[in-house]
């Protein structure tokens, strides 16, 4: 597993600039609609399960300039529709946040819908600036209980919960996401305890659901890394279904995505 | 006139003069909702093809061919009635006595038809021998006897290829429509109105209007005696739902047995049959079942239309299409939408009968179309992949018409009012490649452009290349004109297709629609050398093998300017330089980036390219981006080929798109929104043409290990659809390998 990592240099170096892994001119997973989605570069969870364990580090991917974005983003503009738009996923974007605040200002000047897609780590001044010129975010919750949270992703999950604290006292949407592992994540007290936590939310449009899959696991492989969840298995259709009647008892929109 | 039958129908000039566009305008019905009203099919439609399934899994087992009739010349009239099950035929009519049976068209060419005829171990009887052979001359003699070596030499080394020279030209639309509105006499009438108006001046050009307006008269007294052997009064207009369809069918089966030209498509009549289904309806004297039904066993007629190929020409044009081109949708220049319940109705075919290749249906997309129609296009494109879309709003306004089809994949045809003479197309790289090695072809060295000077050894200079491309291209273009100009003038002169003209006006607009291949490889090729170093490297004979790239460039297929404009700016040059040639007829020079599936036997006469494609490999088809080089997702794939330029490339710029069902959203409606929203936004960026697969690259891989599971897997390749287990095995492995967009 690749060692935790000094990330301020993401976020004061090179302004003008985005870290990114890659761009998908075609995103209809990641927010509404057809969706150009930038996979920023450098994360400081490491998610067992990581399905771009490529994005890990800080100091790899390229370099694009956010003029290129807004550029290409135009270009796509009238694919997005009444719903699509821009989103930034990662990796985790908001290690770059001073650049996402300014990109997402040129992206609305272009009249273009902003996405941001993070695990919510950071709960400073500029990440909070980021979040109000965000359209809708979209809150990866890894884990509900926090020693869980720790075990799945080495840190705790107290600023991803602030984080969406914060959310809701601005009365933006939100959607959250959640990944289901069985043996890890599908505990049926915890994913109540996820509806509980967060079922008076009133920002909170749909929670989806994300079934673990491992067409990630050649990356590790190919980095070099030890993949420490060989043997799990992608969860069942019967799981999911599980999970999805559990989260509709406190969500008004559950989705398998 | 003696359309009196027709009183409830809006007047206009149409009840004096033959103009079927203003009929339409005047009586059709837009219809704007949903696909609801839809019916399945009915009895006897179902029993009807299950009857043919037989017929079809025989001549799939029979290695696509049940039968020939080798002791006949195919006319108008050559055959008796034939029917496939005549007690459930309500639409009747076909090419020969009995289904699937192929007939002998021989004026383009006798040997291509006993050479067909020989492949499938029978004979061409001695008698069509000896008249072909020994008195008669065809299309074929004529080139020839006209060819020069310079276009011999083209020819052979396929500079030029897939050219028109051995078989019918096709790409002519006739207004079958015509038929069913005016009838026989009418059209006579009109016909010989304009024999006595030619010019008493003795031109060639008048005289040879005149013998052409007297062979179309011909031709329509054929059609009345062809409608006499099915029963049909074809001499008067059509006077209910059902001899609208039927007249229609006649007049394009007429065609089709006249001629075996590589495409021979149909128009845009769905609308103009649903002013007479709508009628029907509204009187109470059909219900919608019988509306459908009339549908569903016309698309059946024209799904099994056949002609007689050699093996080779599958080569260039695989799984055996016919090109039934069905334009549908698509706004009037008044801002209404043409959208009628009968569009829907041709789509829902691909459900009663299940997804076929053909007709190839092509939905003429504007961002004004109705919401519901746009939402069942994108339904049905998820569940067959069988449809194309073209862009309405880029063509309507661009060639000023918006009564109009598509001729084969990609070529736009104002009804009646336009024709192409089809050019086949010219292999790109090879040009490129001719102009690296000295006018030379890069394998077997002989000489086919004079006074290319050598370029200077080592890495590849930009400026260079361009300097000796463009001299190439010059002269490659020069000879691909005077190619053109000699098949056309004998395709008139000995294969006249008098059935489809004589459903056309006397004085019509020719469009000559020269092609291109390859410009995707093109566009890496000169980005290659541009921004990386390409060094050729070169046999001792100093051909070109291959090339040594270091560095990266950008590459089409990503929304990059720095290569998009390559592959626009080679485009407008190579047409320029076909506008300054002299055209048959004096047709107005247009151009297509289309390949058909010809982009595999191009790949295979290429040699490596500055690219770093290895010899032999396929090019990309259309104007698609090369596998696997489209690394951005789709959207930046389309938008690359959204960048060239409609106004360089009139005769269509084809683009094949596939995609996995789960890439374009989760929840069924998400995907068909989706690609709406996609549809648009593609169009939007003036893009001219889609194919649509909506496909898992593992359903292709099993088809291609199972093909008996398989019988109705349709998939679009290049401006048309086919069969997939139809296509060669070489075809099946170039498809599977095409980019597959799918998310991350």
């Amino acid at each position: 597993m690749l060692p935790a990592q000094d990330t301020k240099h993401l976020n004061e170096q090179d302004p003008d600039q985005l870290r990114i892994h890659s761009i998908e001119s075609m995103g209809t997973h990641d927010g509404p609609g057809i969706r150009m989605v930038v996979f920023a570069q450098g994360c400081e969870f490491r998610c067992l399960y990581c399905q771009n364990p490529d994005t890990l580090d800080v100091k790899g991917g390229k370099f694009i300039p956010l003029e290129e974005i807004v550029r290409r983003a135009k270009n796509m503009k009238g694919y997005f529709g009444d719903k699509g738009g821009v989103t930034i996923s990662g990796g985790e974007p908001m290690l770059q946040r001073r650049k996402l605040k300014k990109l997402f200002e040129m992206l609305h000047s272009e009249g273009i819908h902003t996405c941001l897609d993070s695990n919510g780590r950071l709960n400073t001044p500029d990440a909070y600036e980021l979040l109000d010129e965000t359209d809708l975010i979209l809150l990866d919750v890894k884990h509900i209980n926090d020693e869980w949270h720790k075990k799945l992703t080495k840190v705790s999950n107290v600023n991803t919960l602030k984080l969406a604290e914060y959310r809701e006292s601005t009365g933006k949407p939100m959607w959250l996401r959640y990944v289901l592992v069985p043996g890890w994540s599908d505990q049926e007290e915890y994913l109540h305890e996820l509806g509980q936590h967060f079922k008076d939310y009133k920002t909170i449009e749909k929670i989806e659901i994300q079934p673990y899959h491992k067409l990630g696991v050649h990356k590790w492989k190919m980095l070099g890394m030890k993949y420490e969840l060989e043997g799990v298995e992608p969860p069942s259709v019967e799981l999911i279904e599980k999970a999805r009647g559990i989260f509709s008892q406190y969500f008004k929109e559950v989705k398998v995505n | 006139m003696a359309n009196t039958t027709c009183k409830e129908f809006v007047a206009g000039t149409w009840n004096k003069e033959v103009d079927v566009r203003d009929f339409v305008i005047k009586n059709i019905t837009p219809y704007e909702g949903d696909a609801s009203f839809l019916q399945g099919p009915t009895a006897r439609t179902t029993r009807l093809w299950e009857v043919l399934s037989v017929a079809l899994k025989e001549e799939r087992d029979n290695n696509g061919c049940r039968a020939i009739d080798t002791e006949t010349v195919s006319t108008v009239t050559s055959h008796a009635a034939g029917y496939i099950d005549k007690e459930s035929e309500v639409i009747v009519g076909l090419q020969t006595d009995e289904p699937l049976k192929r007939a002998m068209k021989p004026y383009g060419g006798i040997r291509v038809v006993e050479g067909a005829v020989k492949e499938r171990e029978l004979e061409v009887s001695e008698r069509v021998k000896d008249i072909f052979y020994n008195y008669a001359k065809t299309h074929n003699d004529g080139v020839f006897d006209a060819y020069d070596a310079q276009i011999r030499a083209y020819r052979s080394k396929g500079i030029l290829t897939g050219l028109p020279d051995n078989y019918a030209r096709g790409r002519i639309i006739g207004d079958y429509r015509r038929l069913a509105l005016y009838g026989t006499d009418f059209l006579v009438a009109e016909k010989k109105k304009d024999h006595a108006n030619v010019g008493d001046e003795m031109t060639d050009a008048n005289i040879r209007l005149r013998e052409e307006i007297s062979m179309q008269i011909k031709a329509l007294n054929d059609i009345k005696k062809m409608g006499e052997i099915y029963g049909l009064d074809l001499s008067r207009p059509a006077e209910n739902a059902q001899e609208a369809v039927q007249w229609v069918y006649m007049a394009y089966l007429a065609a089709v047995k006249e001629q075996d030209g590589a495409a021979m498509s149909l128009g845009n009549v769905s609308s103009f049959l649903d002013v007479f289904i709508q009628r029907d309806l509204e009187e109470g004297v059909i219900t919608e079942e019988q509306a459908q039904e009339f549908i569903d066993q016309f698309v059946m007629k024209l799904r099994i239309v056949r002609h007689l190929r050699p093996g080779a020409y599958d080569d260039i044009f695989g799984g055996d299409p016919t090109w039934v081109t069905e334009s549908i949708g698509g706004q009037f220049h008044d801002g209404r939408t043409k959208v009628t319940k009968t569009s829907f109705r041709f789509l829902q075919t691909l459900y009663n009968l299940g997804p076929a290749p053909e007709p190839n249906l092509t939905v003429l997309w504007s961002k004004e179309l109705p919401e519901g129609f746009k939402k069942f296009c994108a339904q049905v494109s998820i569940d067959t992949s069988s449809i194309q879309y073209e862009n309405d709003d880029l063509m309507r306004p661009n060639r000023g018409a918006d009564d109009y089809g598509i001729a084969c994949c990609v070529s736009q045809q104002e009804i009646g009012k336009s024709i192409q003479h089809f050019g086949a197309r010219t292999n790109l790289p090879k040009t490129l490649l001719l102009a690296l090695n000295q006018g030379k072809d890069e394998f077997s060295g002989v000489q086919l452009i004079d006074g290319i000077p050598a370029i200077k050894e080592g890495a590849l200079d930009f400026d260079e290349v361009m300097g000796v491309f463009r001299k190439t291209m010059a002269e490659v273009a020069r000879v691909y004109a005077k190619t053109m100009y000699i098949i056309h003038y004998m395709h008139d002169k000995y294969y006249y297709e008098k059935a489809q003209m004589a459903l056309i006006d006397s004085h019509c607009n020719i469009d000559v629609a020269y092609g291109a291949a390859g410009i995707s490889i093109i566009a890496d090729s000169l980005s290659a050398i541009k921004h990386a170093k390409v060094t050729p490297v070169r046999n001792e004979e100093g051909l070109t093998v291959d090339f040594k790239i270091e560095g990266e460039y950008p590459k089409y297929g990503n929304d990059d300017d720095r290569v998009d404009e390559l592959a626009k700016q080679i485009t407008k040059e190579f047409f320029a330089e076909l506008k300054k040639h002299a055209t048959y007829k004096n047709a107005n020079p247009t151009l297509s980036l289309l390949t058909i599936t010809s982009n595999v036997v191009y790949g295979k006469k290429t040699g490596a390219t500055p690219d770093g494609r290895e010899a032999g490999v396929p090019f990309a088809p259309g104007a698609n981006p090369m596998h696997g080089r489209d690394e951005h997702g789709a959207i930046a794939s389309l938008n690359s080929v959204a960048k060239l330029d409609y106004n360089d490339a009139k005769d269509g710029i084809s683009n094949t798109f596939s995609i996995v069902p789960k890439s374009i959203g989760t929840e069924p409606e998400d995907q068909k929104t989706n690609l709406v929203a996609m549809m648009d936004g593609y169009f939007g960026n003036n893009a001219h043409h889609l194919n649509v697969n909506v496909l898992n690259r593992e359903t292709l891989m099993d088809a291609y290990e199972n093909p008996e599971k398989y019988p109705q897997l349709t998939i679009r390749v290049s401006g048309y659809a086919v069969n997939f287990t139809r296509l060669s095995k070489a075809h099946q492995l170039e498809v599977i390998s095409r980019t597959f967009h799918e998310c991350m």
